[in-house]
């Protein structure tokens, strides 16, 4: 039972990482399409390490805006994975200097393929799995996407713009059809959250929508506290 | 501020969030409503980040078919248990052949 619930975890994150970890390939080509240097790119996927506010910086200097703005939308959107390393802090049990490099796995897909797991020990497998398996796959596609964007002109030809929106959508799913008594307010926040971003977007900076979304949870924790 | 400049800030501000959050003092996730929000708000965030990367662009709502109809794929593939990679493959193939047929 228990080696079952390790591999599985282990096969989630495999999955979970190659797979959007070939999406390193789409910032690479966007970064360097933005104006960025090969050098750039691949700096920001080796420290940086979040998607979302990586591409977010490639789109403001892409549209020539103020970097400082792009700089900060970039740093808005990385909140959230403050709000995921609170929720992990008890699940990983890293502590003293082991929390640096775990730190830099704190991300929108370790954080799903953790918190998917059935206990505590194939939740850091699934956590450790994912990490790596991302970490590398994205380095070394944003290498490769931003080297070959000379001859790759658009990736929104071979659909890799739907990718993104999919994995979310991939690793949320779970969650939202689960049964469970959790499940419908689970359903609740996340309509809630769409709402609220797609009201937000058009009059509010690139960046700030997603993190608004967190306004509804807010509210529900506030209203009914458990 | 240059490009660089920029990339450095987000770098090493990226990091000191991830880190912030696993440096919290436990006291903080010993609060029931910290401990509830914390374990509804990335359900949120990622309802959000679909949105937002499937039906806008820049401030704009914008409805872009074949990446719809890309994401609806991948919703058939998701209620027919496929796996994961076959996920995400059926909404980038979608998307590719539907502009390929110049829509």
């Amino acid at each position: 039972m228990e080696t079952t619930t390790r591999s599985s975890a282990i096969r989630d994150g495999l999955g979970v990482g190659l797979a959007v970890g070939l999406s390193g390939l789409a910032f690479g080509a966007a970064a360097v399409t933005a104006g960025l240097s090969v050098a750039q790119a691949c700096v920001l996927s080796l420290f940086a390490f979040t998607g979302a506010s990586q591409f977010a910086l490639a789109g403001v200097v892409a549209g020539g805006g103020s970097l400082i703005a792009g700089a900060a939308g970039a740093l808005l959107l990385g909140v959230r994975n403050t709000l995921y390393g609170l929720r992990l802090a008890d699940l990983l049990d890293a502590r003293g200097w082991r929390r640096l490099p775990v730190a830099q796995g704190v991300i929108d897909e370790t954080t799903a393929v953790a918190l998917a797991q059935p206990d505590g020990e194939s939740a850091r497998t699934g956590f450790l799995v994912t990490f790596a398996s991302l970490y590398l796959t994205w380095n070394a596609t944003t290498l490769l996407g931003a080297l070959g964007t000379s001859q790759v002109a658009d990736p929104a030809v071979f659909g890799l713009d739907a990718v993104g929106p999919a994995t979310f959508l991939a690793i949320l799913w779970p969650r939202l059809t689960a049964d469970d008594p959790e499940t419908r307010s689970l359903r609740a926040v996340a309509a809630a959250g769409i709402a609220v971003a797609l009201a937000a977007t058009p009059f509010t900076p690139p960046g700030v929508p997603v993190l608004l979304a967190a306004l509804p949870v807010l509210a529900l924790v506030l209203r009914r506290p458990r | 501020m240059s490009v660089w400049q920029a990339v450095v800030a987000v770098c090493l501000g990226c990091y000191a969030l991830k880190l912030a959050g696993l440096s919290a003092p436990r006291r903080v996730l010993d609060h029931p409503g910290v401990r509830r929000f914390a374990a509804l708000v990335p359900v949120a965030l990622l309802a959000a980040l679909i949105a937002v990367q499937a039906f806008t662009h820049g401030q704009a709502l914008h409805l872009d078919w074949p990446r719809t109809a890309g994401l609806g794929a991948a919703v058939v593939a998701l209620l027919l248990r496929a796996p994961f990679l076959v996920v995400l493959a059926a909404a980038a193939a979608v998307t590719a052949l539907l502009r390929l047929a110049g829509l």
